[in-house]
């Protein structure tokens, strides 16, 4: 009889109601969606290595002026508006809407010089240097349609991440949306500055031509 | 009315602002020192090495900081990374097959 009484004095976790990792759904959502494109990433990753690693003849097309100096500039763009997002989060966090706006606009503004950047940088790859998905000048068109497959994913994310945070900020100027609708797109936005610390030094700076 | 303002939600435990510029300010820092070796055109491999090396150090800055993940329950790392990791460790399985092929090649 009284071992029956602490049974149910004792809640189980199997009862519902639990917390196992103490956050919320939309969060443990988008961490869940961030593994499963982080092995997206990796594989194409992998497969621009494995392509480089089977080619000796592997193109070296990125001047280190300007073309890495360009995407020198184009990491601090990203690395600058992932601060900026730390500092929206933050500001939300104390309940400051309007400061909150002011940091989301500042990222996306730093997201935004990186698309135009990194646009320029492909206009000059396909017009100058005549480098398509297909084919190029090197005699080696894995270099470009590895090259593109990546690069342009992650732009994808970069301008899909712009989108997404227009519709946070517009919200959040509003009055809408909570302190974890912010911190859930700031995840977003530094998953994708993540991506681009593997993408700079593996693709860019390892293929980097100096004199 | 100060109270107010600041009842939406109660702010969260986390870093502050100096920690997130003393972060800025190591990526950018590593960063330079990443830019710095494909300026200087060191061997192949050992710049392979230490580029995949400080990556890994970037990320894990990134994600500990800037994505708050020092300061969630460590049961939510557990789930997410030991088996991210195995994964994509696993990948490196085929970097082997790409070493072979450049020896298969037929004499030109």
């Amino acid at each position: 009889m009284s071992s029956q009484v602490t049974v149910a004095a004792r809640p189980s976790v199997w009862d519902g109601g639990q917390s196992p990792y103490a956050t919320n759904s939309k969060k443990f959502g988008m961490w869940l969606f961030i593994v499963s494109d982080s092995l997206t990433f990796s594989a194409l990753l992998f497969a621009y290595t494995y392509s480089r690693v089977t080619n000796p003849d592997w193109p070296k097309p990125f001047d280190f002026t300007p073309a890495i100096i360009f995407s020198t500039i184009m990491t601090f763009c990203l690395l600058s508006s992932s601060l900026t997002m730390v500092m929206a989060v933050h500001s939300m966090n104390h309940g400051n809407r309007k400061a909150t706006f002011g940091w989301i606009l500042a990222t996306m503004a730093g997201g935004a010089a990186f698309v135009v950047l990194h646009l320029s940088e492909w206009l000059k790859l396909i017009n100058i240097e005549h480098v398509t998905a297909f084919d190029n000048p090197w005699g080696v068109p894995l270099f470009g349609g590895t090259f593109f497959a990546l690069t342009g994913l992650h732009m994808t994310h970069v301008v899909l991440g712009l989108i997404y945070l227009s519709i946070i900020a517009q919200a959040v100027i509003r009055g809408k949306f909570k302190y974890e609708d912010v911190e859930v797109a700031g995840l977003y936005w530094h998953f994708v500055d993540l991506v681009w610390m593997f993408i700079f030094p593996l693709v860019y700076l390892m293929s980097a031509k100096v004199g | 009315m100060e109270a107010h303002a600041h009842t939406e939600e109660a702010p969260h435990v986390g870093g502050t602002t100096i920690t997130f510029a003393k972060v800025w300010i190591v990526l950018l820092a590593l960063t330079g020192g990443e830019v710095l070796l494909a300026y200087e055109q060191v061997p192949t491999m050992i710049m392979l090495t230490i580029l995949v090396g400080l990556s890994i150090i970037k990320a894990a800055l990134i994600i500990a900081y800037f994505m708050h993940l020092k300061f969630e329950k460590l049961s939510l790392f557990l789930t997410l990374f030991p088996m991210l990791i195995f994964c994509i460790v696993l990948m490196l399985i085929f970097l082997g097959d790409a070493t072979r092929i450049p020896n298969m090649r037929p004499p030109v």
